[in-house]
């Protein structure tokens, strides 16, 4: 093997595995681990490696598979319904951002052409940054994901008009007829790849799965995600784009688990790759020649798209501190400036210096996200908590009873209610869920149940019943102790997280329910059946195990916390249980022995 | 005559270990007009739907109850559906003319051999006497009283018996499905 290869190989996987984890205590993330760790190694640390290019465009291919997992999580469906998103609120931010940096840049006395070009790059955000951290901070489903997510996507797909206007703006500009063709290109590439997605690749996979080859049905899927962005990567797209899209084309299919797991590790190196090869391509001579210039435009960058981020946010309906986290995700400038700023500084469209400039620019831009996240988190965010921006709502009924908490278990316990005309009035702190059972007709109000005005103006002090019903236990307990302690005629109903929590209730003498253990109950009194059992006796067996269970909890709760004899008695109950479903089985056998049939 | 339909509410609170109630259920299930209708399967803990068991009874001539026999009388389900479905004002009462006309009959067995079931023996009563309070549920309700359908000693009959028994179980009921006129009919196996 080539020395020089190996040892490269040795010194990334040696840098990532010595600085990732120490940032990562530092409670920055793991991306601008694999950042730092870029600049230590690169050209301008301890010059360990030297083609940065050559690894920077071999890393994409990293961000190619991330796009293709993310595809994969997404069928046509639900892509189609992100339509409002992606044109609306990504079109937005993408003209917004253009036309904002245009005119900075025309008051820093540049040309239009300049701050055209600026603007097109800069209103990218980075795809790499903004997904991984919203997969590592698990928010890819919230609200805040869908609509970040919604923008790289409309970011991606305005690759190709953008690539359009930069051709145009080249001096002696290419006629227009090259252009189109070009887009033609494009578009035909699109479509070809949604036919053969949609009719051949199926089969293709199904032909290979029944090869029984594991390392086959991986080569292929690699083949698959890398020949998808070359042949896109040719006709001047985005290879996310075209990955992404095989990726979309395949979540409907039956391969799609065995297509995650096999493409999840090559992603997670080539992405951590990815960044570190960023981190090697800042050009830290220049940064440290003009630190203010550098910074300074670094900084503006990411306050302005920060600035313009967050009121289209708002104006598109996303809620005020999802708006928030949705600004800083997307403030960075991204891989497509790169590409972009490279392209414009060869063909002369920009000056080469600012070229050089803007692309630094864009590195150091790509550096901040994780620490503005980390600031955001550690001091924002709490301070955020404590007074929440959105006032509680006024509260102008008054019920018998008052349900904290409006999630999937509230909601139902209301709905009994109300079904048997008993009126409650409903808490919840979740804004977006406050709007959403609104929309189903549901009058919820919006506010922080530990809090003794908002449980006064909710009527505690004349209401019979206050049902906890919220998810988190901390709040759960903090409003029961709450209530018992300034509403004494006011009889309370807890949600119980797990059994530790119930055993809590139960020495308090709280009247509590254990959230998943009437379901899981349900599930084993089905399983009975479906093995056979009589339906009858199956309920008798399942209504014998809830209250021994119910029993058991009662006299082990002074006991919670010596674990020892916890144990003990755990073993002794299960034995119980045995025994009572011996003697119910037994007593239903008896039944027919002694004659009945 | 036009066909009758005949609805038989079966009630057995463990199905599975009861012989000779499932051979008799399973000769009858497939037969022409016939509804089973399993009780203790569709409310295993006695949560009984009164409006389906009502729209059930409108779409059937004939009401079959079959059951063992628990404690001189059937299982407590049953006494559930009585107490629940036969409402004032729609089974009896004012107004309550909706099973007017409609057949009843029980198929009962028993756990003791016939000879038990006689003044002097060991329960006392006939089957017949035992089973009065049931008679007198469809004669208040309107209903035609059909002789029961005994099967004795159903633990101690060979399954060649009690398939035979069955047999006749499903040639009575297709009798009735046809609208021939009920005769009574009382067999003890064994005794023909």
């Amino acid at each position: 093997m080539d020395q020089g290869f190996l040892s490269e190989l040795l010194v990334y996987l040696a840098a990532a595995v010595i600085v990732v984890p120490l940032v990562k205590r530092l409670g920055l993330g793991s991306i601008l681990g694999f950042l730092v760790a870029g600049i230590i190694i690169g050209p301008w640390g301890f010059q360990l490696i030297s083609d940065v290019d050559a690894i920077l465009r071999f890393a994409e291919i990293g961000v190619a598979l991330l796009l293709f997992l993310v595809g994969l999580e997404l069928d046509p469906r639900r892509l189609w319904s992100m339509r409002r998103p992606v044109f609306g609120l990504g079109g937005a931010q993408i003209v917004v951002t253009i036309l904002a940096v245009t005119g900075i840049a025309h008051v820093l006395g540049q040309s239009a052409t300049t701050g055209i070009v600026a603007g097109m790059g800069l209103a990218m955000s980075s795809t790499a940054i903004v997904l991984a951290t919203l997969a590592e901070k698990n928010l890819m489903a919230a609200p805040v994901g869908q609509s970040s997510f919604a923008v790289l996507l409309a970011q991606d797909l305005a690759v190709i008009p953008l690539l359009m206007i930069l051709a145009l703006l080249a001096p002696g500009a290419t006629t227009s007829q090259v252009d189109f063709l070009a887009a033609g290109k494009g578009v035909g590439v699109i479509a070809a790849v949604i036919l053969v997605g949609r009719t051949l690749l199926r089969p293709v996979l199904r032909y290979i799965a029944n090869t029984r080859l594991r390392e086959i049905f991986i080569a292929f899927s690699l083949l698959l995600v890398l020949g998808t962005a070359a042949l896109v990567h040719w006709v001047g797209l985005s290879m996310a784009l075209g990955t992404f899209l095989a990726g979309v084309l395949l979540a409907d299919s039956e391969y799609r688990h065995e297509l995650e797991l096999d493409i999840e590790p090559f992603k997670g190196l080539l992405l951590g790759l990815f960044f570190i090869a960023v981190g090697m391509s800042v050009d830290v001579g220049l940064v440290a020649r003009i630190p203010h210039v550098v910074f300074g435009l670094a900084l503006g960058v990411v306050v302005i798209k920060m600035l313009l981020a967050f009121p289209l946010a708002r104006l598109f309906g996303v809620g005020g501190r999802d708006a928030l986290v949705f600004a800083v995700m997307l403030s960075q400038a991204g891989e497509f400036a790169f590409v972009l700023f490279n392209a414009a500084g060869t063909q002369g469209i920009l000056p080469r210096e600012t070229a050089v400039l803007l692309t630094a620019v864009v590195t150091v831009s790509m550096l901040t996200t994780p620490l503005v996240l980390f600031v955001y988190e550690r001091f924002v965010a709490p301070h955020l908590d404590r007074g929440p921006e959105r006032a509680p709502d006024a509260i102008d009924e008054h019920h018998p009873v008052i349900v904290a908490g409006f999630g999937r278990f509230g909601q139902i316990v209301a709905r009994l209610l109300q079904g048997r005309g008993i009126g409650a009035t409903i808490i919840d702190h979740d804004p977006n869920q406050i709007d959403l059972v609104r929309r189903f007709g549901w009058k919820a109000h919006y506010g922080d149940v530990t809090r003794l005005d908002l449980l006064e103006r909710a009527g505690a002090a004349e209401a019979k019943l206050l049902i906890v019903a919220v998810d988190d236990p901390d709040t759960a307990r903090a409003t029961v102790q709450l209530a018992r302690s300034r509403f004494p005629n006011l009889a309370v109903l807890v949600r119980a997280h797990d059994r530790t929590d119930a055993y809590e209730y139960v020495e308090l003498g709280v009247p509590t329910v254990r959230e998943t253990f009437g379901s899981a109950v349900e599930a084993g009194e089905r399983a009975l059946r479906m093995l056979g059992v009589g339906a009858h006796a199956a309920r008798r067996f399942a209504e014998w195990f809830r209250r021994h269970d119910e029993e058991e909890l009662a006299l082990l709760a002074p006991h919670r916390h010596d674990q020892k004899r916890l144990i003990e008695r755990s073993q002794k109950a299960r034995g119980d249980l045995e025994q009572l479903l011996r003697d119910e089985e037994r007593r239903v056998r008896h039944g027919g022995e002694s004659g009945w049939d | 005559m036009a066909n009758l339909r005949v609805l038989v509410l079966y009630a057995h609170p463990n199905h599975d270990i009861s012989r000779a109630n499932r051979m008799l259920r399973a000769a009858i299930e497939d037969a022409p007009g016939v509804t089973v209708h399993d009780l203790y399967d569709c409310y295993p803990d006695l949560f009984i739907d009164v409006r389906r068991e009502q729209r059930l009874l409108l779409e059937h001539d004939v009401l079959v109850f079959q059951h063992p026999m628990h404690w001189y009388s059937a299982p407590a389900i049953l006494k559930e559906w009585e107490d629940s479905v036969l409402e004032n004002g729609w089974a009896y009462g004012k107004g309550g003319e909706k099973l007017h006309g409609k057949r009843f009959m029980q198929v009962v067995t028993t756990g003791a051999h016939e000879d038990s079931y006689r003044h002097g023996g060991k329960a006392h009563f006939t089957v017949h006497e035992l089973l009065r309070p049931f008679e007198q549920m469809a004669y208040y309700c309107g209903m035609v009283h059909l002789p029961p359908f005994v099967t004795h000693d159903a633990r101690e009959l060979d399954d060649r018996a009690i398939a035979a028994q069955a047999a006749r179980y499903r040639a009575l009921l297709e009798k009735i499905h046809h609208g021939d006129p009920p005769a009574p009919f009382h067999t003890i196996p064994g005794k023909d």
